[in-house]
């Protein structure tokens, strides 16, 4: 089994904001694809952020740190949340990848960890 | 001696790619799997001129390379707890882990292909993974055949190696309802090394020999998919023109100007066998459609007695399921024998293809049949200063010189 992590690239730009109505379909269809991936064994974290205005960005200066409002200026698309999952092979992650791909209509990126996460 | 070592090197590039399948499926490790067959390779070299070839090479080859790779494993402990492992798993599946010169070889080779074409993998890596691995051709030859430095392309392929080992892709055949997803990968990259052998026919190594190959592979693991038998055909009838392609000083012979008594006959026979069987299946597809193509091609014994018609109507059956623009411009081709070059270059200039330089050897050659010289030279200028260096574009070239 190998970890994997698996980022949505959300990006604002171009898109419609979805009606209220959709929201709750998609919350709701998100929440039964979580409950899957639960219960096929495979989940190990995940979850959603708050929008990009609530980052605090914590950089080195000189000897100490210097603390600012966030995010990262040059990033276009932001994370809009994760999934930490540990599956069989790549193909076994990327099938999820893609169930969570078309429910949210966005990019996906699946990427190994190193080692063994301690949990 | 060095007939033998010539003779050595092929016979153990026909048997490298499934002894390196077997290795990898036996013990999951790609580099190591490659190592051990370099060292039977060197093994043979020394050995084969003296014991002259074994009976059965191919069992040879893999019972050798999987000694040394025992031998590689037993020298270091996680090397020696991996090899417990797979004499453990040996012991539940196969009845011995000792390996023996005259057993049968299970042949792994497709799940290599299907892990060397995984999608996760960008396509000029899993040409060039492919060739390295299923062909046994060495990292020199394979930056050769791409053109790049030795140095270059074994940085690639050892990214490539670490991502399939990192991100853990799978050695395995996908099953029935990925296929559809999976094989065409397949059949694109080994298409691919076709075309690109295509260019340049002199060059070794013979990239369009490698893709055959790799097709009839392809075809006997995969008897019963029409789309593998339809690349196959179509290679085999491209590939029975090629010596007629060139000419004696290396320049390109246009298909209506080739002689035609010079195509090879034991290849189109077998290509037009392929493309009979699958027209009884009746699933036809993109490569089983060009492949028809080049059947009425090869059946035409002047290209003025070419049955147009029927190459056109294959055209419109190749749009319909492969609807690209290059496509369109090869059908326009088609179009233009039957019904015209004004026809012809009314759809030809529709297409978005600038980038493309046989969209503007297509638009010259036409403009040339209406006499429009001065737009035919512009034509070929931009279709040669676009083409690939080879017979190709020293053809157009040469075109545009004539008509200004």
């Amino acid at each position: 089994m190998t970890y994997y992590m698996l980022s949505p690239r959300s990006s604002a730009a171009g898109r419609r904001p979805m009606t209220e109505d959709e929201m709750k379909h998609t919350t709701e269809a998100v929440l039964e694809l979580e409950a899957e991936i639960k219960s096929a064994g495979v989940w190990v974290f995940g979850g959603r952020l708050h929008e990009p205005s609530t980052a605090t960005v914590v950089r080195p200066s000189g000897d100490g740190v210097m603390t600012t409002d966030g995010p990262f200026a040059e990033t276009k698309d932001h994370l809009g949340g994760f999934y930490v999952i540990n599956a069989k092979d790549l193909d076994d992650a990327l099938g999820w990848a893609s169930k969570v791909s078309s429910l949210v209509q966005t990019a996906i990126e699946v990427r190994p960890f190193v080692d063994e996460m301690t949990s | 001696m060095t007939r033998d070592k010539a003779l050595i090197g092929r016979i153990f590039r026909s048997e490298s790619g499934r002894a390196t399948a077997a290795l990898i499926s036996l013990f999951g490790d790609i580099d190591l799997a490659e190592d051990a067959v370099q060292e039977a390779f060197a093994i043979a070299l020394s050995k084969w001129p003296v014991t002259g070839v074994p009976p059965n090479p191919g069992a040879w080859v893999t019972a050798t390379a999987r000694n040394r790779a025992i031998d590689r494993l037993r020298r270091d402990a996680r090397g020696a707890k991996l090899l417990r492992d797979v004499a453990a798993q040996a012991s539940t599946s196969r009845s011995s882990s000792e390996p023996s010169e005259g057993e049968v070889v299970p042949d792994d080779r497709l799940r290599l292909i299907f892990t060397c074409c995984h999608p996760a993998l960008a396509p000029q890596a899993q040409v060039e993974l492919t060739l390295r691995l299923l062909c046994g051709l060495s990292t020199a030859d394979v930056a050769r055949a791409f053109l790049t430095s030795e140095p270059t392309m074994a940085k690639r392929l050892v990214r490539a190696k670490h991502k399939i080992k990192t991100a853990k892709i799978p050695y395995r055949v996908p099953e029935q309802s990925e296929l559809p997803d999976r094989l065409p990968r397949v059949l694109t990259a080994i298409y691919l090394t076709y075309t690109t052998g295509q260019a340049r026919p002199a060059a070794e190594p013979d990239l369009g020999a490698e893709a055959v190959r790799l097709g009839r592979i392809l075809r006997l693991l995969m008897p019963d998919e029409p789309e593998v038998a339809g690349l196959l055909a179509l290679m085999l009838l491209t590939e029975s023109r090629r010596a007629s392609r060139t000419n004696a000083e290396g320049e390109l012979v246009l298909l209506r100007d080739q002689d035609r008594t010079r195509w090879d006959r034991k290849l189109i026979e077998e290509g037009q066998a392929l493309v009979r069987w699958c027209l009884r299946r009746d699933q036809p597809g993109p490569y089983q459609l060009q492949a028809a193509i080049a059947a009425v091609h090869a059946e035409a014994i002047t290209f003025q007695g070419t049955d147009w018609h029927q190459i056109l109507a294959l055209y419109d059956q190749l749009i319909r399921v492969a609807p690209t623009p290059v496509v369109a411009l090869n059908r326009a081709v088609a179009l233009g024998e039957v019904y015209g070059a004004d026809a012809a270059l009314r759809e030809i200039d529709d297409l978005a293809l600038l980038d493309y330089h046989p969209f503007h050897a297509a638009r010259a050659e036409f403009l040339q049949r209406l006499g429009r010289a001065e737009d035919a030279a512009r034509a070929y200028r931009a279709a040669s200063s676009l083409a690939p260096n080879g017979p190709g574009k020293q053809y157009l070239r040469q075109q545009a010189e004539t008509l200004s």
